[in-house]
């Protein structure tokens, strides 16, 4: 298992909160919209030294949606940040009919995604964003997993033109991708070479995948590790590619067994390749307090479940 | 134009929209009879559109330099897609294709088909005018003059959306907004009092920081009056309140809910028709 060094361990909205500083630095279309958590999602930067380019919302997130359709009219690239829930759940039929279905180049960005964001409990724990979103139509739908990877796909996805959903997320994790990464939407990041097993990981927990697959190595099992940060459109080519290699899968997700990346995985062996797949992601249940690491404990998405669920699949070929 | 001329005009409009809705059984043609007037004086004489050297509008989705109107109550697609075809946005023989298989002219207003003239998809309530204060946002920040209008249903008013939008506006101090709201006091299942009453909302919408006015929808002198005159403070955008009848035309359906999505039969066709002349100039698509 190839070694992933770090020396930093920050959350991936800061990686946000850079990036689109950056943005506005870069490009003077860029306009950044909250609803009441321009702390939360790290704006404070861009506010300071963009301030007209910066709109408040306060706590309306479908005028926020509306406004963001409306300010593309007009040549601007608005990028509508909030909470997953709220930027999601919330606004399904305004991101549906006004961004979506309208085909405008609206950026929603969204922090606190899945379980990690740990204490405020199952209200604000959203687990069905990735499906909701990768259902609609034009919609390009990505999950990073840490800071510089986030903060290389925030600049990416102000220079696609259409409609983007960004999930990012509150828990600090280390930052093991390179800072100088050029991200490109669509292309799946192969982690490490192996041929026991194909996992497939997106989100805040391609780390603990990094120690399941250190755990399996130990153990002479070296699994083919494949970050997919976007789930639309997804890398059908490089999935594929590993799973005629390896012969079995698993996908790993902070995110409903239902709707989310297992489920696009096992849509595209299904037609081209049956293989045995296992799904570590949580299981048709709402989320609840505790810190980050109880409740990936509890819902079995650390790195131990992994490392079962690769040896389940691996019995399965 | 001269108000006689406009008059004509909506006469022809009203024939237009009677026979799309007529043609597929389906539609909406009350919203779209009683807005008729606005459309034709918004189209044919307020706005600023961009014209090209034949005095044909041009379209471009980001509308810069010219005044944008949007629809929000998007049910009323057959009064806006028969404006934007006599003002020369595309062919009027179009308009045989309503809510037709591969038609551009689909049931409620889209952009999926690139249909010129419109620039947001409409059909879910509540919308538009958050589109709206978005498009007149983006204006400011362009520096561009122009002005951004929207029309909303009044039943549409018992969406939540349109109160966030409404607060959003006055705040943001987009004066370069105009919306105006149907006013008919009709919606699918009856009155709006009846079904959830809006009660008084020239006073809710002064409440949130708008300049709040009121025009006879029906009456094109009116309407040509008051959006010309409407005095737009820079920092304080507009809410007409524009008193219509739903149906508004055609006798035995002015001022009848039940023609809100309901479509003529051979006999209504041919009673309404006869109270719409066509008037020279003009013909039926």
């Amino acid at each position: 298992m190839k070694k992933f060094d770090y020396t930093d361990k920050k959350d991936t909205r800061s990686g946000f909160g850079a990036g689109i500083y950056e943005l506005g630095k870069t490009n003077p279309n860029v306009v950044a919209l909250t609803a009441d958590l321009a702390g939360s999602l790290k704006l404070d930067a861009f506010i300071k030294d963009f301030p007209d380019r910066f709109i408040q919302c306060g706590i309306a997130e479908a005028n926020m949606i509306g406004v963001s359709a409306g300010l593309t009219i007009g040549g601007h690239i608005p990028f509508a940040t909030t909470f997953a829930n709220f930027a999601t759940g919330r606004v399904y039929d305004q991101i549906r009919q006004s961004v979506a279905y309208s085909e405008k180049n609206v950026k929603i960005c969204a922090s606190h995604s899945g379980l990690t964001l740990g204490e405020d409990g199952a209200t604000h724990q959203i687990l069905e964003d990735l499906g909701m979103m990768k259902m609609l139509p034009n919609m390009t739908v990505i999950n990073t997993c840490d800071y510089n990877q986030t903060k290389a796909a925030t600049i990416a996805i102000a220079e696609h033109v259409g409609p983007v959903y960004l999930r990012f997320g509150r828990p600090v994790l280390p930052v093991f991708t390179p800072a100088d990464q050029k991200f490109e939407i669509g292309k799946a990041w192969h982690m490490n070479e192996g041929d026991a097993c194909s996992v497939f990981v997106t989100g805040n927990l391609v780390w603990e995948a990094v120690l399941a697959g250190e755990m399996l190595a130990a153990e002479g099992i070296e699994i083919d590790l494949i970050n997919i940060h976007t789930i639309k459109p997804l890398d059908q080519e490089a999935i594929l590619n590993s799973v005629k290699k390896t012969g079995c899968a698993v996908s790993v997700e902070e995110h409903n067994i239902w709707g989310g990346l297992g489920e696009s995985i096992a849509h595209v062996l299904a037609q081209n390749l049956p293989r045995p797949q296992e799904f570590i992601g949580t299981k048709d249940t709402f989320g609840e307090s505790g810190t980050p690491d109880q409740l990936l404990e509890k819902y079995g998405l650390k790195a131990s479940y992994i490392v079962d669920a690769v040896k389940r699949a691996i019995a399965r070929k | 134009m001269e108000i006689q001329q406009l008059e004509h005009i909506a006469s022809q409009v009203r024939r237009d929209i009677l026979r799309m809705v007529s043609a597929v059984n389906s539609g909406h043609p009350g919203g779209s009879l009683g807005c008729t007037d606005l459309f034709v004086a918004l189209y044919f004489d307020v706005l600023r559109k961009k014209l090209d050297a034949d005095g044909k509008p041009v379209f471009e989705m980001d509308g810069k330099d010219e005044d944008l109107f949007f629809l929000s109550n998007g049910h009323i697609s057959p009064v806006f897609y028969s404006v934007l075809a006599r003002t020369g946005y595309f062919s009027v023989s179009e308009l045989a294709t309503f809510r037709k298989l591969d038609s551009r002219l689909q049931g409620h207003p889209t952009t999926a088909e690139h249909l010129p003239g419109v620039r947001i998809a409409s059909g879910s309530l509540g919308q538009g005018l958050s589109v709206a204060a978005g498009a007149a946002f983006a204006k400011r920040l362009n520096k561009d003059d122009k002005h951004v209008y929207v029309l909303m249903g009044d039943g549409e008013q018992q969406e939540g959306q349109v109160w966030e939008a409404a607060q959003f506006a006055p705040n943001k101090k987009l004066g370069n907004l105009t919306a105006i709201i149907d006013y008919n006091l009709a919606q699918i299942d009856g009155t709006t009092m009846g079904v959830n009453d809006n009660r008084d909302l020239a006073a809710k919408y002064k409440a949130f920081g708008w300049n709040v006015t009121e025009m006879q929808g029906n009456d094109m002198g009116d309407i040509i009056k008051t959006l010309k005159d409407a005095k737009h403070d820079p920092e304080v955008p507009t809410l007409i309140l524009m008193h219509t009848l739903m149906g508004y035309g055609v006798d035995f359906m002015a001022g009848n809910y039940k023609w809100h999505g309901t479509a003529l039969n051979e006999e209504q066709m041919a009673n309404a028709l006869g109270q719409l002349p066509v008037y020279s100039g003009m013909e039926d698509y």
